[in-house]
């Protein structure tokens, strides 16, 4: 899926944080969202890449995408399944 | 409410968690919850309740704090001694996480004070080192309906259970009537391991979060008994008694009862 196809619900901005407020933050954002909305994370810190994407799924989300948006940020897209 | 910077370190651990996560540490930081006794158990309850973020704490008990206490009763310490035991904690727990509402209350329940005490929490912790206190408890939390989470220690024995009136057994089920005084010795005659209020008191405190958050299974409807030299934990079964005195289907009683302070009330 092209990242023009994706339309977030709601975006949050953690550059800044590290692990694992990072994941808390990004978790806090979606337990307020729909089931079926997006999520649109903007984050710096490299872990994080991994980290919340492999957190997302064990909470039963559905990660979109992740892309790089430049030489130290990066977007990640979570498709909220369950509550 | 929102959580401030500070609240999402402090409940990190909770929030990551998927059956608290942040709605579940907001319905702890909205609860409040009513312990019977400053002691042994008391300390570690309170300890960890104000610790998982339990928006408002209540605490009643008569005594001061004592050097013999110290030995197990964490939430105490020696440049403390004299003090009142609700005060004494009040200041321990209010150090250890300011967004609770510690209400410390100096006194002894009765059946003139504890409805209009009690009436307001959502949960109640018996952690008391009497029967009369034991029985009142019980009776009240039945009465109101409340959730009534039991704890006993004694030597290198405990027990914890925890009563869901009209869902599951109460105290009255398990044990119809207080023993007569002198029965069964007391901390202060028998002695009792430091630690294991510990054991005892984390798990109280674990029944009261599963409570407050809807999770899990709570000890209804039987009795852990933890002992701490053979290491074992048995669950035994405790139904309902159809014909308890105070839950069952006709309840004779219908008034609450001081009963005689024949028994020790020292210890704890």
């Amino acid at each position: 899926m092209r990242e023009e196809e994706i339309k977030p619900d709601k975006k949050i901005d953690i550059r800044g944080l590290v692990c694992p407020y990072t994941f808390v933050k990004a978790k806090l954002a979606i337990e307020d969202m729909e089931i079926g909305q997006v999520l649109e994370i903007l984050v710096d810190y490299p872990e994080a890449i991994k980290n919340i994407p492999k957190s997302m799924q064990d909470h039963g989300q559905t990660v979109l995408e992740i892309s790089k948006k430049d030489d130290r940020n990066w977007v990640i897209l979570v498709r909220k399944e369950k509550e | 409410m929102e959580f401030t910077d500070e609240q999402v370190q402090r409940y990190s651990r909770h929030i990551i968690l998927p059956e608290v996560g942040g709605k579940g540490q907001k319905k702890l930081l909205a609860s409040k919850v009513f312990l019977v006794g400053a002691g042994g158990l008391g300390c570690p309850v309170g300890y960890y309740l104000t610790a998982a973020g339990v928006g408002t704490i209540g605490i009643v008990d008569n005594d001061e704090v004592e050097l013999s206490n110290l030995q197990r009763q964490i939430a105490h310490g020696t440049d403390r001694l004299g003090m009142p035991k609700v005060e004494s904690a009040k200041k321990t727990f209010q150090n250890l996480n300011p967004d609770v509402n510690i209400i410390a209350l100096r006194g002894r329940l009765t059946k003139d004070n504890i409805l209009d005490i009690i009436n307001d929490y959502d949960v109640v912790v018996d952690g008391s080192d009497n029967f009369p206190t034991r029985y009142l408890v019980n009776d009240a939390c039945v009465m109101l309906k409340k959730p009534l989470v039991s704890g006993a220690i004694l030597r290198f024995e405990g027990q914890v259970t925890t009563v869901l009136p009209g869902e599951g057994h109460c105290y009255r089920c398990l044990f119809e009537a207080p023993p007569p005084p002198g029965l069964v010795p007391s901390c202060q005659e028998a002695g009792v391991l430091g630690v294991l209020p510990g054991v005892i008191g984390a798990l109280q405190a674990t029944e009261v979060l599963k409570i407050l958050l809807g999770k899990g299974q709570p000890l209804k409807n039987s009795l852990l008994i933890y002992n701490a030299l053979s290491v074992s934990f048995r669950k035994v079964k405790v139904p309902r008694n159809p014909d308890c005195p105070i839950c069952g289907a006709h309840p004779t009683i219908t008034a609450l009862q001081d009963y005689d302070q024949g028994y020790c009330q020292l210890g704890g």
